[in-house]
């Protein structure tokens, strides 16, 4: 049935086709019939990477496949959410060896935007986990790929936004946790140039990532607060949490209840929010023992938080810069406070070097933004990604709405070496977005 | 551990129901056509839920085989739910006998099949629940689902004799009217989300329903009243109607 459905940023929004499976049977005889689809998990993607005229949507693939508590290898079918995984390994002493901001994507997802942690710089993106999986080709075959067994469809699945085909099944190494706890640490920074030096200094953490104030110019222009972390040690338990180390977090949910109008954000309310952030944190330093949920998922007790930008939607933001481009970070950052377009949540990050020919992260610094949609806005977007181009960056596909193809062609340097092993599995583009569309991808 | 069978094992509605019991401490026996397909459902519940889930091959429209079945399972289970179903699709199913025979086979003479055996066991030890998923289009006949709306209705006419006549052997007998669910077998069918429920609710609704030992259940509360509103129009008026 033809439905209006959109990603988490609620822009675009476009009328589809989708068809769910819980069987691979019933995905290889729906396949046959199509002549364009994409995988669809919880649409956690921001943008239209996971938007088509069809969609498989995977939600109803959910089975765990098998878990070995000894060795950490978790096997499962790619619609299930990290949500449900956490509760299952979790009590078993074991983690993601990667998560992003929310828990409620699916491992499909997390493979096809081969997504990235806040310990990017110490374990890598997702990917750097995957064992092996089974991938539903154009041709109809389910093939299984590892860095190993055709390696060439395995590195162009890990990013590769379901060109390759559907994702069905995905094998990945977890962490070994010896508590459900974060030891924490929140450092307030007064510039940028600090924080920036604050993130060398304590590169040695696990887990690191700041929240950035874009609005404020001056002596504090890029004002923060590194957050960083490291899973917790029994003996660093307080003893109420000793009690039961491996306890899963209490689920809390606050229900976001309506749209908000779009004039509630404006370059006031934000940062009289950005002051009361910064100022929360009375003291310069701070040291906490917390559970993971608020550590890696402050956002998930807001269900729908995406209605506070109104109805036109949003786009998120973010881009890369190698190191060597603080002066192009520096830039782009004034631009956003000059025209007082600065979001609710900006966050900074450091990536470590990655090999891969698809994968958005490389070596260097990685900042992410909300933006509501209003007039005006794309056209300030050109501008910033005409400094990241410059500056030997690139835009993340997964959070990416409106990107043009030159851009993306040139900054996505393998973006033809892909395209070639792309062709190999899905010769006709039977496997398409409106992204890859728009991106000129999978354009005849 | 107690232990749940669960008759058509493959549907989203099964799922959820299994899933829910299952979060409960009850081991699972799931069964149904071509069973071996269900592997990746029997892993799913042992690994979330710790619990033993076992794969039985049954078939609803085959009422000969049910005694082997149940036989071949090797242990009784305290809880037996028949879930299995099946809705036609777009064509009128009354241009295919084919289509109404196995409507009816699977949604009535199947299911009754396999739970007077299984009611002459538990009733044998005095001990056990039966829950039937039936279905609120068996409350009134419409002309766009009257086939399989029959065959429910007969179910849940068999539903209630069976509770009245286990009654005094202390066996207790569930129906469950599930209304709209959002499942595979409804996919295409244009439903109003207010009155659409998700498989997990239904889970919730039967396991509850055990619990508390309710005898006839609706999962989203306003059916009741809808249902109710439904069978008071006057047939003459009914029939008029384009429902």
């Amino acid at each position: 049935m033809k439905k209006k459905i959109a990603n988490w940023g609620n822009y675009p929004v476009v009328i589809s086709e989708e068809q769910s499976f819980t069987l691979e049977e019933e995905a290889r005889a729906s396949l046959e019939g199509m002549d364009s689809v994409i995988g669809r998990g919880n649409g956690r993607c921001y943008g239209d990477a996971s938007l088509g005229d069809t969609t498989f949507g995977t939600l109803k693939f959910d089975k765990v496949l098998s878990f070995d508590r000894g060795q950490g290898i978790f096997t499962c079918e790619s619609g299930i959410t990290l949500d449900q995984i956490l509760k299952i390994i979790v009590p078993s002493g074991w983690f993601l060896p990667v998560t992003p901001g929310t828990k409620f994507i699916t491992v499909g997802g997390a493979v096809a935007s081969d997504v990235h942690g806040k310990n990017h710089h110490v374990d890598g993106a997702f990917s750097n986990h995957v064992v092996s999986m089974d991938i539903l080709v154009a041709s109809g075959k389910v093939l299984t790929c590892s860095g190993s067994l055709l390696p060439d469809l395995f590195e162009a699945t890990c990013g590769g936004m379901g060109l390759t085909g559907l994702i069905l099944r995905v094998s990945f190494r977890l962490k070994k946790i010896e508590s459900s706890y974060i030891r924490q640490k929140q450092i307030k920074a007064t510039n940028l140039d600090h924080v920036l030096s604050l993130f060398e200094q304590y590169r040695h953490y696990t887990y690191s990532v700041a929240w950035i104030d874009c609005l404020k110019k001056g002596n504090h222009f890029g004002r923060s607060i590194l957050i960083l972390g490291e899973h917790a040690t029994r003996s660093e338990l307080s003893p109420s949490q000793t009690r039961d180390p491996l306890k899963l977090p209490r689920q809390t949910q606050f229900v976001f209840p309506f749209t908000m109008p779009s004039f509630v954000l404006n370059p006031i309310t934000v940062k009289a929010f950005n002051f009361l952030v910064y100022n929360k944190n009375f003291m310069p330093e701070m040291d906490s023992v917390v559970s993971y949920e608020p550590f890696f998922y402050p956002l998930d007790s807001f269900l729908h938080w995406n209605r506070a930008y109104g109805k036109a939607g949003f786009v998120q933001y973010q881009f890369v810069l190698p190191f060597e481009s603080k002066t192009a970070l520096i830039e782009i950052m004034t631009k956003i406070s000059d025209q007082g377009m600065g979001s609710f949540l900006t966050v900074l990050k450091t990536f470590g070097p990655q090999q891969s020919i698809i994968s958005f992260p490389m070596e260097g610094y990685t900042l992410a933004m909300d933006f509501p949609v209003r007039r005006g806005l794309f056209a300030f977007l050109d501008q910033l990604d005409r400094i990241v181009l410059e500056h030997g960056g690139r835009i993340y596909l997964s959070k990416d709405a409106r990107m043009s193809p030159e851009v993306f062609w040139n900054s996505y340097r393998d973006a033809d070496r892909f395209m070639e092993i792309v062709r190999r599995y899905n010769p006709e583009y039977k496997f398409r977005s409106m992204q890859s569309d728009r991106l000129l991808l999978t354009k005849i | 551990m107690p232990s749940a069978l669960i008759l058509g094992a493959s549907s989203d509605m099964a799922l959820a129901i299994a899933r829910t019991f299952g979060a409960g401490g009850y081991d699972l026996i799931l069964c149904g056509r071509k069973v071996s397909r269900l592997a990746p459902m029997q892993s799913d519940l042992e690994i979330r839920f710790g619990v033993r889930a076992f794969l039985a091959e049954f078939d609803a429209e085959d009422p000969g085989s049910h005694q082997a079945f149940y036989d071949s399972l090797g242990q009784r289970p305290d809880v037996a739910i028949c879930v299995m179903g099946f809705m036609p699709g777009e064509k009128p199913a009354e241009q295919d006998w084919k289509t109404v025979e196995r409507t009816i086979l699977v949604n009535y003479t199947g299911a009754v099949s396999i739970l007077n055996l299984i009611a002459a066991d538990f009733a044998s030890i005095g001990k056990g629940t039966i829950v039937g998923i039936s279905s609120v289009a068996g409350l009134r006949g419409r002309q766009s689902n009257y086939i399989y709306g029959s065959a429910k209705a007969g179910f849940l006419t068999y539903l209630s004799g069976l509770r009245n006549r286990l009654y005094p052997m202390g066996i207790h007998v569930v129906t469950v009217l599930p209304g709209f669910v959002r499942t595979r077998m409804t996919e295409n069918l244009p439903l109003p989300p207010l009155l659409t429920a998700e498989p997990a609710e239904v889970g919730k609704a039967v396991f509850q329903a055990v619990k508390q030992k309710k005898n006839l259940i609706y999962v989203r509360w306003f059916w009741r009243w809808i249902m109710l509103l439904i069978r008071l129009i006057p047939e003459s008026r009914f029939k008029k109607m384009k429902l």
